[in-house]
């Protein structure tokens, strides 16, 4: 098992440097010049090459992205070139922010999914299963801005439950910021939803058909006990891993909720910083997302291991 | 137990009328149609079948737990007095595994992979009988002991994949047994374990019904099980229970045509080609879509009537036997005989033919370097080597048929992989032909792909799903043969006639055929190229009883007619015998024995040959076999024994010498060599043949 969880470790960091690579090398491809971006369009050449030669664009590639990697794991991440704030406790602050709201998703999401899975699994093919699927699916479908809209206009306009803008200042805790959560993090629940409950109900069904399931009905053990003790141990394997992985998309990739809910997360930060050109901006919260993906697939990993035996005992 | 029988000969479970049926569309597919059964207190009932005779959907309706879709559509099933259809889900969940439980065929996947051993032994335990953790837990060992296995503790805190097969189907038992039940149903319960594992399994299922009175249902298609330790036997055919009778009756003398037709189909141990002709069930089980009016059997019977048209009823001959065969006076006073016809004989073609050495294995290894760990790394310790085949040398010549006889992990696969080139040998030489094979498939010329050539033992897999057979055919004709379109049709023709199945079949899809047929496409592809040596890696294992008589026909009338030799392995040893001139026995790796097919039956046999001879259920109640039987199981290949690879098991382990020193080869009387300490007049006395049949053999009519 410590075998398993190193080379695991292991595999992370050469994802996370590879792709700092990558990342490095597409924002210098990026059109556009920094300098003149930051000085303006009347500056002059002189000047631009001062400039350059401060931010160390002049120097080789490979030297840059040294220095650029050296800079980011001591975490400095220097100064954003649109709004000149310290990069390092304004992307922080927004992580804080992101993972709020990808708690909130979670607490939501996974038992609802997780319900919905096992009941649509245990009566495949009854009416049951045929209603669970056909409106998770039907949500799945609306893109998120819509749903999101019309919860704002039930749930903030017509019913005053919640609020209709979800703008937290940095530093906001979790309990008080918690009534501006529900909205977008039901609007992400929706989007999931579907895809969890399908994936659960897939596992209950392909577990269903297995001879330990007779095993443990012959025995005359209680339904309840067949179900829960028996197959959802097993059938909720992939789903726990997919849910893991999906962490990562909830950190970085909710662009469109946090628009419409003006949540200050992660997503709108990146959207920020390529709108800008900001480019150690976006460097910085590209990086955070990779490290965000890379750390879910590897709690993903670690979490099907340690609930599967044939994986931790080989 | 709870309910105790209101008289102890009153039956455990009854079976009156019984109809089974499977939704189809609007209507109904019956799959068990008019049974009926009792089974007395403490009786062991084999219920025999092939694949879709509905054996397997009556023990589900007996547990009262059929498959969806699946339903009691007349008669009924009354278990120690109680109609289970008059039964609601919480009696069923008091009566399942207290009074009535099962041990399934395949014990891995039947065991809940997640949970550890000791905790799913005692669910049963404190379900029915109220037990505490602690309780449970004390009781688990002892039953775990009362199964045979040594380190109880250890296999309870296990979980199922860390056992091996022979040990969870222990375990299995173990659980069935666990509440005394009254009634236990077996459903081949060691189909899937390795030969010495499934007679030391066999025996403890014996000893542990006699000492528990518990009454069983056995079923099972291995004919040497139920003779071996089933009371009565009810053989089943596309749904109907054509025969019931007690074992020794049925054995020496079956009353309906197909229960002949099985017992002919099998080849006994000893059997050889050159003497015994089988004799196969001819045509196919009929589908539940379409069957037959009148009797299930009549298409495939040799003795039917214009009144077997008619549907017949059971007929009692005596009080203790029933037969659904209008003929059955006929059959019983030897007027008429129900063998199935026997195929034309063409031995005497085989010894005409010049013989020349196909294939020479010399010294051949295959070692896989085992995955180190990360410390052994760091010290440089080399990696463990794993010898999945150590100095295996073999010839074969053309038109002979070479056995490899060996258990699972005994490198019988491992050896046809690397002679087809799948797996590149560590050292050692192959030739075919005189000409050297080179380890690599990707570095041999297309003529050597056209020589060797393979049957799988799965045909389902082995067919691609999406071509015909024809195309399936075609593809090494053009590619290995070089064969025009027109060339390659005619081929297809003579291909399929060798196989015997009809022309039409050529524009069929695998999934439109029966497994014994797939497995004579693939046969038919592998002869296709006109190979010089066929691998033939255990053929007959998936496929009917009735259907692998006429499979082996098949490959032995082709081997007479084109002089190829086959390499055939298989675990069976009785199938080995009858198809092969010789048989080389295998184990970790290493040739243990080597002889002619005749020879290999008579002592001296090395330890290991004569324990696999003792574990094979002999077809015959009356027949006397020695008891040899192994301890524990194959030790893994990357954990080698020193001195002979057998030591750690072998029955007659000498001591220090076998552990230090690498035995030598004796050569007997009787041509055959084994790889053993014990010389062969030592051997010779203390061994005796390790089974003789009570007779029906040589005057049966297959003589």
């Amino acid at each position: 098992m410590i075998r398993f969880v190193l080379r695991r470790l292991g595999f992370l960091l050469l994802t996370v440097i590879l792709t700092s690579m990558i990342v490095f090398v597409i924002t210098q491809l990026l059109p556009g010049d920094v300098a003149r971006v930051i000085l303006g369009r009347e500056a002059g050449e002189a000047a631009l090459q001062a400039l350059r030669h401060q931010l160390g664009l002049d120097q080789p590639l490979v030297v840059q992205y040294g220095r650029w990697l050296g800079h980011f794991v001591t975490g400095d991440w220097g100064t954003s070139y649109s709004t000149k704030a310290v990069i390092f406790p304004l992307v922080m602050g927004r992580l804080r922010n992101s993972i709020m709201l990808a708690a909130m998703i979670l607490v939501l999401a996974i038992p609802t999914a997780v319900v919905l899975g096992v009941i649509a699994g245990l009566n495949e093919g009854r009416w049951i299963d045929n209603l669970i699927s056909v409106s998770a699916l039907s949500v799945v479908g609306l893109p998120e801005f819509v749903t999101g809209l019309v919860l704002i206009q039930v749930f903030a306009f017509t019913l005053h439950w919640f609020p209709a803008n979800s703008s937290i200042r940095v530093g906001t805790g979790f309990v008080e910021a918690l009534p501006r959560l529900i909205l977008p993090a039901v609007t992400a629940v929706l989007v999931l939803l579907a895809y969890v409950a399908r994936l659960t109900r897939a596992g209950v069904i392909e577990e269903l058909k297995k001879p330990y399931v007779r095993t443990a009905v012959l025995k005359g053990l209680p339904g309840r006990t067949v179900t829960v003790k028996h197959v959802m141990r097993n059938a909720l394997l992939p789903t726990i891993t997919v849910i893991a992985i999906s962490f990562g998309w909830m950190i970085s990739g909710l662009i469109v909720i946090e628009n419409v809910f003006n949540y200050p997360g992660l997503g709108r930060l990146m959207v920020f910083a390529i709108g800008r050109h900001d480019l150690p901006l976006l460097q910085a919260v590209t990086m955070v997302t990779v490290v965000a993906f890379a750390s879910a697939n590897l709690a993903a990993d670690l979490m099907y291991a340690a609930l599967n035996p044939r994986i931790r005992l080989g | 137990m709870a309910d105790a029988p209101a008289r102890p000969s009153a039956p455990v479970l009854t079976i009156e009328n019984l109809t089974v049926g499977y939704r189809s569309g609007s209507g109904w597919r019956e799959a068990v149609r008019g049974v009926s059964l009792e089974l007395t207190p403490g009786q062991t009932y084999g219920l025999v079948g092939e694949s879709g005779s509905g054996k397997t959907t009556l023990a589900l309706a007996v547990m009262n737990y059929l498959p969806r879709g699946g339903l009691v559509r007349s008669g009924r099933i009354v278990f120690d007095g109680k109609d289970l259809q008059t039964l609601g889900a919480s009696d069923m969940q008091r009566i399942w595994g207290s009074q009535m439980a099962m041990v399934p065929q395949d014990p891995l996947s039947s065991l809940n992979p997640s949970l550890r051993i000791g905790d799913q032994l005692s669910e049963p335990l404190k379900q029915h009988l109220g037990m505490t953790g602690r309780e449970a837990s004390r009781r688990i060992g002892e039953l775990l002991e009362m199964v045979e296995i040594g380190d109880p503790d250890r296999v309870a805190e296990s979980y199922p994949h860390q056992i091996s097969g022979g040990m969870q189907q222990r375990v299995m038992i173990a659980m069935a047994l666990s509440t005394e039940p009254r009634l236990l149903v077996l459903d081949e319960p060691t189909t899937s374990l390795d030969a010495t594992t499934q007679a030391t399994i066999l025996d403890l299922v014996r000893n542990l019904m006699q000492e528990h009175q518990a009454t069983v249902l056995y079923v099972t298609h291995n004919l040497g099980v139920v003779a071996k330790i089933c009371d009565r036997v009810a053989v089943m055919y596309a749904g109907e229970l054509v025969e019931d009778a007690p074992t020794g009756e049925i054995y020496r003398q079956p009353l309906f045509p197909y229960t002949q037709g099985l017992w002919d189909s099998v080849p006994r141990l000893g059997d050889n080609k050159r003497h015994v002709r089988l004799r196969p069930i001819q045509g196919r089980i009929p589908s539940l879509e379409d069957l037959p009016e009148g009797c299930v059997f009549r298409a495939r019977c040799p003795v039917a009537i214009d009144q077997c048209r008619t549907h017949p009823p059971v007929f009692q001959p005596d009080p203790q036997r029933k037969t659904r065969c209008f003929r059955w006076q006929a059959i019983a006073s030897g007027e008429i005989d129900a063998a199935q016809p026997v195929p034309g004989d063409q031995t005497a073609k085989a010894e005409e033919a010049s013989v020349t050495q196909v294939l020479s294995i010399d010294d051949l290894r295959v070692h896989f370097a085992s995955r180190e760990s990360i410390s052994a790394w760091l010290r440089r310790q080399p990696p463990k080597m794993i010898k999945a085949l150590d100095g295996v040398s073999l010839n074969l010549n053309s038109g002979r048929t070479l056995g490899l006889v060996g258990e699972s992990g005994s490198g019988k696969t491992t050896l046809a992989r690397a002679l087809l080139g799948l797996t590149p040998p560590t050292s050692g030489e192959m030739r075919l032909f005189n000409a050297p094979l080179a380890p690599r498939l990707s570095d041999r010329p297309r003529s050597s792909l056209r020589r060797l050539q393979i049957v799988f033992q799965n045909p389902q897999e082995a067919l691609n799903p999406y071509l015909t057979v024809e195309q399936t055919l075609v593809q090494p004709l053009k590619k290995l043969r070089h064969l025009t379109p027109d060339e390659a049709r005619i081929a297809v023709d003579d291909l399929l006639r060798a196989v015997e199945l009809q022309p039409e079949y050529r524009s069929r899809l695998p999934a439109q055929l029966s497994g014994g047929e797939k497995q004579r496409v693939a046969i038919a592809r592998a002869f296709a190229p006109q190979p010089d040596l066929l691998v033939a890696d255990e053929p007959i294992t998936s496929l009917d009883v009735s259907v692998q008589a006429a499979i082996l026909n098949v490959l032995q009338e082709l081997q007479l007619e084109r002089q190829i030799g086959y390499l055939f392995i298989s675990h069976n040893l009785a199938v080995v015998g009858f198809l092969s001139d010789w048989v080389a026995v295998i184990y970790l790796g290493e040739l243990m024995e080597v002889g002619q097919a005749d020879a290999i039956f008579d002592p001296p046999y090395h330890p290991y040959t004569e324990a696999l001879l003792s574990a094979i259920p002999l077809i015959d109640p009356g027949a006397q076999q020695e008891q040899v039987r192994l301890e524990g199981d194959v030790p893994s290949p990357a954990d080698r024994p020193t001195g002979c690879p057998f030591h750690t098991r072998c029955p007659r382990f000498l001591g220090e010498i076998c552990v230090n020193q690498r035995p030598p080869w004796h050569e007997t009387s009787q041509g055959k060599s084994y790889f053993c300490h014990i010389p062969p007049e030592e051997l010779e006395g203390e061994q005796h043949k390790v089974f003789s049949s009570s007779g029906r053999d040589q005057q049966g009519p297959r003589s």
